[in-house]
């Protein structure tokens, strides 16, 4: 598998002369820079570990938690509580759930003795 | 803890999550991935718990006591064989979690600074729409795709006339319900575009037969991460970003690696209609024979065999044989059979499920070998073991031009000096076609139940 050439990013990032950079571009560098990272990273996985990483992938989508907990935060009362207190419940079943079943799963790989 | 901080400590989330999938790339190094996982995630919620605007924790530590033991308990309870369906569920609460997180946005934008209820920015409008229409999407979808494993609803596809026109038509709405939001605002539009998307994963995953599951529940997969990351967009968090890309990618090399395996295009399989009860291209099969054997006649060829190559199949997973197969195994190789695993990719319901279950029955993975890797060596094999599977070793689909599943890279059982094929019948198998294999010279059927027959060869070895 062909190595990223992670050397060639080094010197990417704002490099714009004191011009603040729209969030949305940013946002889209991250993004593009982060698919190919999976890419790559992704192809690197053995077949054999494809349940796993499945569950794995799971666990880690739902640090949409993130958005959760600021929403449920705040110390006084709105609608937006309670829908972070239900995406908190639903993302905590997640993360549990993916990294338990995971290492369950992972637990049971072992080598000829 | 100030944003600069607090974007650092999102950027080693990110690295611990990179750093989770690198390690899968061996059995080795997998656990200690597992383990960056769960310390980003930690390091994730644990910098936003900090963050200046969380300030009453009685619901988020209540969330998360429920949601934690609810997924705690899940997960140690599922059977292997069930797992995809528990993947399958999983992913529909992603899903959920991003609309309920888009909603809570929509309402209150200041507290994620874009901007004030009414008047939020357009281009995290534009975001939050698509967030939340593919979470919608991926919630129902799921459901579906995880009632069709469950045995909850037929796993047959359900087509009907205008199907596809339907589904662009809703796809048409959707698009110009959230160019509607961005211009209006409301919270009515924002719910029609929750409800369109609703509807619309229903309809995207009924068409899809149960052959073509493995490639349903990876697809999904690869929306949760999509949705994961139109919230990041939303909310302009780069961990959101990251780890949604890193999961959507994830998802989308899975369908692919699935679609290759069964050599078919992934617009057909969202198309769907494939497998089922169809009837295959009908040759004849009257006057064709099979040698049939039992369990004795099983053992006999195997003792004497210096090498097997057992095929395992999701029929052997469903008949719970892979502790039986194991047995047997062990008494073999106690012998001096040299025995191996051959896995084709779509094997099981889900990527890589037929590689869990053997670990499960104790298989060790060095015995275990991928399509590519042992299929040139059948020719010097004496004893293929096709054991609850069929599509996978159809020469049909290298020689059958006219054959459903032709073009389909298949495992070369034929090629074994012996095939001992064990089934419950002759009937086809998911793919719904034939499978000459049956009917060569040197192939014995094994009738029967695959637990039963295993644990019938390991009486007459014994």
């Amino acid at each position: 598998m062909t190595e990223f050439p992670f050397g060639a990013l080094a010197g990417m990032p704002l490099l714009s002369a004191g011009v603040p950079l729209d969030p949305f571009v940013v946002g889209v560098t991250v993004f593009v820079l982060a698919v190919f990272v999976g890419y790559y990273v992704v192809w690197n996985v053995t077949p054999a570990l494809h349940s796993p990483l499945m569950s794995v992938t799971n666990a880690i989508s739902s640090v949409i938690i993130v958005g959760a907990l600021i929403a449920a935060g705040p110390a006084e009362m709105h609608i937006s509580k309670i829908f972070g207190f239900i995406a908190v419940v639903l993302a905590a079943v997640n993360i549990f759930g993916g990294f338990v079943v995971t290492q369950r799963m992972l637990a049971m790989f072992k080598k000829k003795k | 803890m100030t944003d600069n901080l607090a974007a650092l400590c999102y950027l080693a989330a990110s690295v611990c999550f990179i750093l989770a999938l690198r390690g899968l790339s061996s059995p080795v190094t997998a656990r200690r991935g597992n383990a960056f996982g769960i310390t980003g995630m930690t390091l994730a919620i644990a910098t936003t718990l900090a963050s200046p605007g969380v300030l009453a924790f009685e619901f988020i530590l209540a969330g998360l006591a429920i949601g934690g033991s609810i997924g705690t308990v899940l997960a140690r309870k599922i059977k292997m064989t069930a797992l995809p369906q528990l993947i399958a569920a999983f992913h529909s609460l992603v899903g959920l979690a991003a609309v309920f997180v888009a909603a809570a946005a929509f309402y209150t934008p200041e507290a994620y600074g874009i901007g004030s209820p009414g008047a939020i920015r357009a281009a995290s409008l534009v975001e939050m729409g698509l967030g939340t229409a593919i979470g919608a999407v991926t919630f129902t979808g799921s459901i579906v795709a995880f009632g069709k494993l469950q045995g909850l609803v037929t796993s047959n596809p359900l087509v009907f006339p205008g199907q596809h026109a339907i589904n662009a038509t809703l796809g048409a709405l959707l698009v110009a319900a959230i160019i509607y939001l961005c211009l209006n605002q409301s919270p009515g539009v924002f719910w029609f575009v929750v409800a369109i998307s609703l509807v619309l994963g229903v309809l995207m995953i009924v068409p899809i037969g149960g052959a073509d599951m493995p490639v349903v529940i990876s697809m999904l997969n690869s929306y949760s991460g999509w949705a994961a990351c139109g919230i990041g967009f939303t909310l302009t968090n780069n961990l959101l970003i990251v780890t949604g890309a890193l999961v959507g990618s994830s998802g989308a090399i899975l369908s692919y690696v699935m679609c290759k395996g069964m050599n078919r295009s992934f617009v057909s399989v969202i198309l769907g209609g494939f497998g089922g009860e169809t009837a295959g291209p009908g040759q004849a099969a009257g006057d064709r024979t099979v040698k049939t054997g039992g369990a004795d006649d099983a053992a006999f060829i195997m003792r004497n065999a210096g090498s097997i190559i057992v095929i395992p199949g999701y029929g052997f997973a469903v008949a719970q044989a892979q502790h039986a197969l194991r047995e047997m195994c062990a008494i073999l190789k106690a012998q001096g059979v040299k025995v191996r695993y051959a896995i084709h990719p779509v094997a099981g319901r889900m990527p890589g499920h037929m590689n869990v279950l053997l670990a499960e029955a104790k298989v060790a993975y060095d015995e275990v070998f991928e399509l590519e890797d042992i299929n040139r060596e059948f020719a010097q094999t004496d004893v293929a073991f096709v054991i609850g599977a069929n599509d996978v070793v159809n020469p049909a689909a290298k020689t059958d031009s006219a054959s459903p599943i032709f073009g389909m890279p298949v495992l070369d059982a034929e090629d074994a000096r012996t095939v001992l094929f064990c089934k419950r019948s002759l009937a086809s198998g998911y793919a719904g076609v034939d499978n000459p294999l049956f009917y060569r010279d040197n192939t014995m059927m094994l009738f029967g139940d695959a637990k039963k027959m295993c644990e019938n060869i390991v009486k007459a070895l014994g």
